[in-house]
């Protein structure tokens, strides 16, 4: 950088000093509290809150969840992403913003629209009860909401990559002879497979952290319809501080491997924008 | 394999890029389709291949209608204008794609296969680099990659996409005479689309000249630039210089004549010849373009004659001299690029 295109000392000092400010008090500082709390009354009662069965059992519904959304939202998310990058179709744009419904929308509502659909009081809802199929208050709607918050993360971070990678090697895999499978297993896929790991550690880490719509949906059953942060509100507003912080330190756990996991999957993805890697 | 196409037509939206057009390759020609940008000739191409599907007409190869048939099942070689190599394989990864596909009985194998990608590795020139990855080659290396990967399944047929637009030009001559040399020895019928009326000439045995969805004329491609059917073919093969003018009917009408159709002297040696002046003089290798200007015409005009007749007439800027325009040819009807 020459001198005429450098910033003055006192606006890199400003700049610098308000980012690190920032960084400190919002993002280290409550990191540490969490740790400080969970541990304020011993390593025993640490552990006892999370060798908890409620937390246990919190802990395998999460997981469960996020075992079932973010495959099927990686799958949804190569249809549309294919689907809007391949082809031409009436209603496309159409598409392309509704995609962004789950993020524009409050995930409160968007839970509350799953009981308003398949609550037990209603007539989907009914019929489903009389095969025994219950949906809202219990798991397959915590799935469902979850898997409704957290379908844009896949196709989002296709679509661009798609787009910019344009439909010729497809072509001419056409022409040398390879069947729609074989396309996509040869081709197309390890051309997005680092983009699709992305996009799937997001779908995944907010597949984890979700509260507002599962919070509407489950019915917080202790043992039974309570995921990770639903299980920290309860015990945090039944004055289980403790216990609750050192739940959530599953959380920042799972956190902290997601923001590792995406910086190594950044890197990957940008030599191969460079056309750079030697994977094989 | 012959190739024929029988009043072919696609439109996208309001747009006519192919406008009935009917056509027949005859085996082992070598063919261009040749137009300027937006003309269609790379839709043609690619409805040709099965990549567009026409809105009516026919495609025939060697006389069987193949019109609804996939891409897959018309086993067409085909070659994209920016190389469209897999770019997460190796260069033998990528040849031995359209092999590696098959199925069944179809499926060679693993030996066969690496027998076949290096000895088209090697008649492509490529062999030294079977396992480089595309982004380590240069275009024109890519493109022959590109070409070994067409041929590999051996198909009958093969179709290029403005093959060497990409390339600088020093290796698109060299792959333009080499794709020649190729295509004369493993006897193979092929379709290649170009804007460049220089590279249809040298490299065809047949011309297709297309303009806006239309085949304009098609011939050898003496045929073409020696008699062009109209006013566009004459236009786009080569340069021109262009008068306004009545025809024998008194219609208004263009006439065309190419700079070395223009001849020049210190006398006047036919009734016709026209007075005028020496504006500037550049030389081009072995003929020397002489830039003249006319009484009662605007824009300059350009006359290449050689360099020995040249200096033999020893003509400089400034001196008057004596036009022969008798070789311009009149068309009657408007026409745009």
């Amino acid at each position: 950088m020459t001198r005429g295109t450098r910033d003055p000392v006192w606006v890199r000092i400003t700049l610098i000093t308000v980012t690190v400010v920032f960084f400190l008090s919002f993002l280290v500082l409550p990191l540490v509290l969490v740790f400080a709390e969970a541990l304020a009354k011993g390593f025993d009662v640490f552990l006892a809150a999370w060798a908890d069965p409620g937390a246990l059992s919190a802990v395998g519904l999460t997981l469960l969840t996020a075992a079932i959304v973010v495959p099927l939202n990686a799958a949804f998310g190569i249809a549309a992403a294919w689907a809007i990058t391949k082809f031409a179709f009436r209603g496309k744009s159409f598409l392309i913003s509704l995609l962004d419904l789950p993020f524009a929308v409050s995930p409160v509502i968007a839970g509350l629209v799953f009981v308003l659909l398949v609550g037990s009081r209603t007539p989907f809802g009914e019929w489903l009860g009389t095969f025994g199929i219950k949906i809202v208050f219990s798991t397959p709607g915590i799935i469902l909401a979850t898997l409704f918050v957290t379908f844009p993360f896949v196709a989002r971070e296709l679509i661009p990559l798609m787009q910019a990678q344009g439909r010729e090697e497809e072509e001419a895999a056409l022409t040398l002879g390879a069947r729609g499978w074989q396309l996509f297993w040869r081709v197309t896929l390890p051309n997005i497979k680092w983009g699709l790991l992305y996009g799937m550690v997001l779908c995944n880490a907010r597949a984890i952290g979700e509260f507002g719509a599962v919070s509407v949906v489950s019915g917080h059953i202790r043992g039974k319809t309570n995921t990770i942060p639903l299980h920290i509100e309860i015990l945090y507003s039944s004055y289980e501080i403790t216990a609750s912080f050192a739940v959530a330190t599953i959380l920042v756990f799972l956190a902290l491997v997601t923001i590792v996991l995406k910086a190594w999957l950044e890197t990957r993805f940008d030599r191969q924008e460079q056309g750079g890697g030697h994977e094989h | 394999m012959s190739i024929e196409v029988k009043n072919l037509n696609k439109s996208f939206g309001a747009f006519r890029a192919v406008n009935n057009v009917s056509l027949k390759v005859e085996t082992g020609e070598l063919v261009a389709l040749l137009g300027p940008s937006g003309c269609g000739k790379t839709t043609l191409l690619r409805i040709i291949a099965g990549l567009e599907t026409p809105d009516s007409g026919e495609i025939l190869l060697n006389g069987e209608d193949v019109t609804r048939l996939s891409v897959r099942e018309k086993k067409v070689g085909f070659v994209f204008q920016h190389y469209a190599l897999f770019r997460r394989m190796s260069v033998f990864e990528n040849v031995a794609f359209g092999l590696k596909v098959l199925r069944g009985r179809d499926k060679p194998s693993r030996s066969v296969i690496r027998d076949r990608v290096h000895h088209l590795l090697t008649m492509v020139q490529m062999d030294w680099a079977v396992d480089r990855m595309p982004h380590q080659l240069s275009g024109g290396q890519r493109q022959r990659v590109a070409l070994a990967r067409a041929l590999a399944t051996e198909p009958k047929v093969l179709l290029l996409d403005e093959p060497f637009s990409a390339l600088d030009a020093k290796v698109r001559l060299e792959l333009r005479r080499w794709l020649r040399k190729l295509h004369d020895e493993i006897h193979i019928t092929s379709v290649f689309v170009t804007h460049d009326q220089e590279e249809a000439l040298e490299l065809a045995d047949r011309i297709v000249v297309v303009n806006k969805g239309v085949i304009e004329q098609l011939g050898t491609p003496e045929e073409v630039y020696d008699h062009p059917a109209n006013a566009f073919v004459h236009n786009f093969l080569g340069n021109v210089n262009v008068f306004h003018r009545r025809d024998g009917n008194g219609q208004p009408g263009v006439g065309f004549v190419r700079p070395h159709e223009v001849g020049l002297g210190r006398e006047r040696r036919k009734d016709t010849d026209v007075e005028g002046t020496i504006v500037d003089v550049r030389i081009r290798g072995p003929q020397v373009a002489v830039e003249l200007s006319i009484p009662g015409h605007e824009a300059a005009i350009e006359a290449e004659i050689a360099r020995d007749a040249f200096k033999a007439l020893g003509l400089v800027p400034g001196d008057p001299v004596f036009v022969d325009l008798a070789a311009v040819k009149i068309y009657a009807e408007d026409y745009t690029i």
